[in-house]
């Protein structure tokens, strides 16, 4: 579906958060909001949810621990018991203490690698993959913000010109 | 969105720089040529890189007897080049994760670099086990895999499987901590670049970051938990490092401060690589804007206090000795001390302990020379603190006719200079293809923490100007229209006029956004006291905007009202 939309290009980043608190003051729909670092308070007032990523982290973490139990279980208590230095492998519990570096190890490990992939694949992020930043300026000083049009072009390019956007330009999006 | 910082605090990017500016100067040595330094500097790398290939090559198909290890000294250098190579790596992730989670702003202008040195060093750390195997080819035994010799597994009692988990751990992470750092400089690069095979590498780099708001989020937060979880993970890295000695039971290593004591070290070193590296760099990639002696200066200071840490550790290693009344113990560190070694192990008491306390003085300290010259004096130092650990313990063994000294061959020592070439043949060709300096969040602080903004802020200027011709073409909110004095008047009646006779006027800069400019304009309407300022709500706020025509929603933003009903009560 291609829609029409609204590229307001601003030139800082405390006239893009005024910009986009009036515009939904104006109750516009601010499609995206393109930066070139990150604008702290600016998915508050765009009013886009917390992420969850952390809470993925945790439970990546909780698996991560979790596979170090039962692999080293398995290996060193049921598969092949060993008397290390007079140390028996009679239980995983009385064992435990050793095993503590590896079970830390392997939480960090799974923790951390998984939620970069999580990252990475719902912000569409992966080798090859096209940049989809519709003005090349907003990765160096330049704030881009996408409004949807429908049937108000007029109007709202007043708006975003009032707000204090240096351009404003309409165009077709193919989704 | 407050840019406040407290003006007591000092730049942390000097040279007025705008966004813009900071794209161009981090971009400059990624566009530009490699100078001659460059190349010279490469070329005696990539030869001490290629020497210690050619000596990796002879230990692998000759044996590892072509090390000077004997009977009695079995670990030597292969080990305290491991130690000391995973020591320096710690202080990129130290930098990246513990001084984001302390809110550290200076971390940004060196983080990327210190990650960068985290990586190659422990690269270099890495290859001296999978050497020391003598069969690296099967280097993977030492993974938990099944196997067809039945079920063998590898030991998961032994501190030295830990650290096959622990390095291999820290290495990836920190690769994916780094990476997911270098994606939005990628794409920066990416966006300026001209010729087509700069654009398809830094676009295949920065795996398309587009940079949107949710990104931007996401990014912070995955920032933020990484760092959290690099945290513990670098602490743990040494520790279990430390616990291939620690664990044992040879007198000088069977020792319970070495986790804190090894992790202090490492710091340290770390540190002191960091400031020999991006001194050299500042230089070199004309980045003194960025890394400011103030960075230096930082540095410096951590330096000197793990210094301090691992002299106290040095000290209480030979107190524990004698207090402990184990003879063996004992004459470990006598031996040490006056033993046919001592000569290293003064070294080290000197490089590690005595040097790092000249930079108390804050001239020796600010000093870019006596920095440099100390930085490389400190990774002497702890060279040679795991060599006197390692050889010094080993080669005054239980049985005195076993007794012995170790030498290293032209081997050992090739190896240990091929690593250094590798290391810095990385580092060069990293500084001349990357981003150097995490430039997204360098200008997300540029506002709170740039010369030019502080400069703003200090003369009350605004720190943004609206773009001229599309100023407030139809301003909605003034709710009275017409000249200048009936705004006045309209916005007096609402905040209460000032009577000199009985009134005192109050210091309207205490108020966070008024500068003296704006001081003078609020006197010139009538207002003086904090009273009258916390009157005001929106419609005031933007009567105020629309008579001064200065600083549109700034009082608002930093809640003029609130901050002067406060300071009104104080």
């Amino acid at each position: 579906m291609a829609s029409k939309v609204i590229h307001a290009v601003y030139n800082d980043d405390d006239i893009l958060m005024h910009a986009v608190k009036e515009v939904r003051a104006a109750h516009h729909h601010i499609e995206e909001v393109y930066t070139p670092f990150p604008v702290h308070g600016l998915d508050k007032a765009m009013g886009l949810a917390d992420t969850r990523i952390a809470i993925t982290s945790f439970m990546y973490g909780c698996l991560g621990l979790t596979v170090a139990i039962v692999m080293m279980n398995y290996i060193m208590i049921q598969d092949w018991p060993q008397d290390i230095g007079g140390k028996p492998s009679f239980s995983y519990l009385e064992n435990m203490p050793a095993f503590v570096p590896i079970m830390f190890e392997l939480t960090v490990f799974f923790a951390a690698h998984l939620m970069v992939i999580t990252f990475y694949l719902r912000s569409r992020m992966w080798p090859f993959k096209k940049a989809e930043n519709p003005d090349k300026r907003t990765t160096d000083d330049l704030f881009l913000m996408e409004v949807g049009v429908h049937g108000n072009e007029k109007e709202l390019k007043d708006l975003l010109l009032n707000t204090g956007a240096i351009e404003v330009t309409v165009t077709e999006k193919d989704e | 969105m407050a840019h406040y910082e407290a003006p007591i605090r000092k730049p942390l990017v000097t040279g007025d720089k705008s966004y813009h500016d900071v794209s161009v100067d981090i971009a400059r040595p990624v566009e530009g040529k490699a100078n001659k330094q460059w190349w010279i500097v490469f070329s005696i790398a990539l030869i001490a890189f290629l020497w210690g290939i050619g000596c990796i090559i002879y230990t692998i198909s000759t044996g590892i007897g072509v090390w000077g290890l004997n009977r009695t000294v079995n670990w030597a250098w292969d080990i305290t080049n491991f130690v000391w190579w995973v020591g320096i790596g710690h202080a990129g992730t130290l930098i990246s994760a513990v001084l984001l989670l302390f809110r550290q702003k200076w971390r940004m202008a060196i983080n990327r670099s210190a990650e960068a040195m985290t990586i190659f060093s422990v690269i270099q750390a890495g290859l001296f086990p999978i050497i020391h195997m003598g069969r690296p080819w099967l280097a993977y035994w030492v993974l938990p895999i099944p196997n067809q010799f039945g079920s063998l597994w590898v030991n998961f009692n032994s501190p030295l499987l830990w650290d096959v988990f622990a390095i291999s751990t820290y290495l990836s992470v920190s690769l994916v901590f780094w990476w997911t750092g270098l994606l939005p400089d990628f794409a920066m690069i990416r966006d300026r670049a001209v010729k087509p095979f700069q654009k398809k590498i830094y676009s295949l780099l920065s795996f398309g970051w587009t940079g949107r708001a949710k990104d931007w989020q996401r990014f912070e937060e995955v920032s933020l938990v990484l760092a959290g979880l690099a945290t513990p993970l670098v602490l743990s890295v040494h520790t279990i490092v430390s616990f291939d000695f620690a664990t044992s039971v040879i007198p000088g290593w069977h020792t319970t401060i070495f986790p804190p004591y090894f992790v202090a070290g490492a710091i340290f070193s770390g540190f002191a690589m960091v400031n020999t590296l991006l001194i050299i760099m500042r230089k070199v990639c004309s980045l003194e804007d960025y890394i400011t002696v103030q960075h230096i200066e930082l540095m410096n200071i951590v330096i000197m206090i793990t210094g301090s840490i691992v002299g106290c550790a040095y000290i209480t290693e030979l107190f524990i000795a004698w207090y402990s009344g184990v003879e063996y113990e004992q004459y470990a560190f006598l031996n040490r001390a006056t033993g046919p070694y001592a000569w290293a192990y003064w070294a080290m008491m000197t490089c590690n302990v005595f040097s790092p306390q000249f930079m108390w003085s804050k001239k020796l300290r600010t000093s870019i020379m006596f920095s440099f010259f100390i930085s490389i004096v400190v990774n002497i130092g702890m060279w040679f603190e795991r060599f006197v650990i390692i050889v010094t313990s080993l080669h005054r063994d239980y049985l005195p006719s076993s007794w012995t000294m170790f030498s290293p061959t032209f081997v050992d020592i090739g190896i240990f200079i091929g690593t250094i070439g590798f290391f810095f043949v990385l580092f060069l060709l990293y500084s001349r293809t990357f981003p150097v300096i995490a430039q997204a969040e360098v200008k997300s602080i540029l506002k709170a923490s740039g010369s030019k903004y502080k400069k703003l802020r200090d003369s009350g200027k605004p720190l943004y100007e609206m773009p001229k011709g599309t100023v407030k073409k139809a301003t909605p909110a003034p709710a009275v229209e017409g000249n200048k004095d009936e705004k006045v008047s309209a916005l007096m009646d609402k905040l209460g006029s000032f009577n000199p006779e009985t009134d005192t006027a109050d210091e309207l800069q205490k108020i966070k956004g008024v500068g003296p400019q704006m001081e003078q304009v609020l006197n010139q309407i009538g207002i003086f006291t904090f009273a009258q300022v916390s009157k005001m709500t929106k419609s005031e706020y933007d009567l105020l905007d629309s008579i001064t025509e200065k600083f549109p929603g700034r009082a608002q933003r930093d809640d003029w009202a609130g901050q002067a009903k406060k300071l009104n009560n104080k």
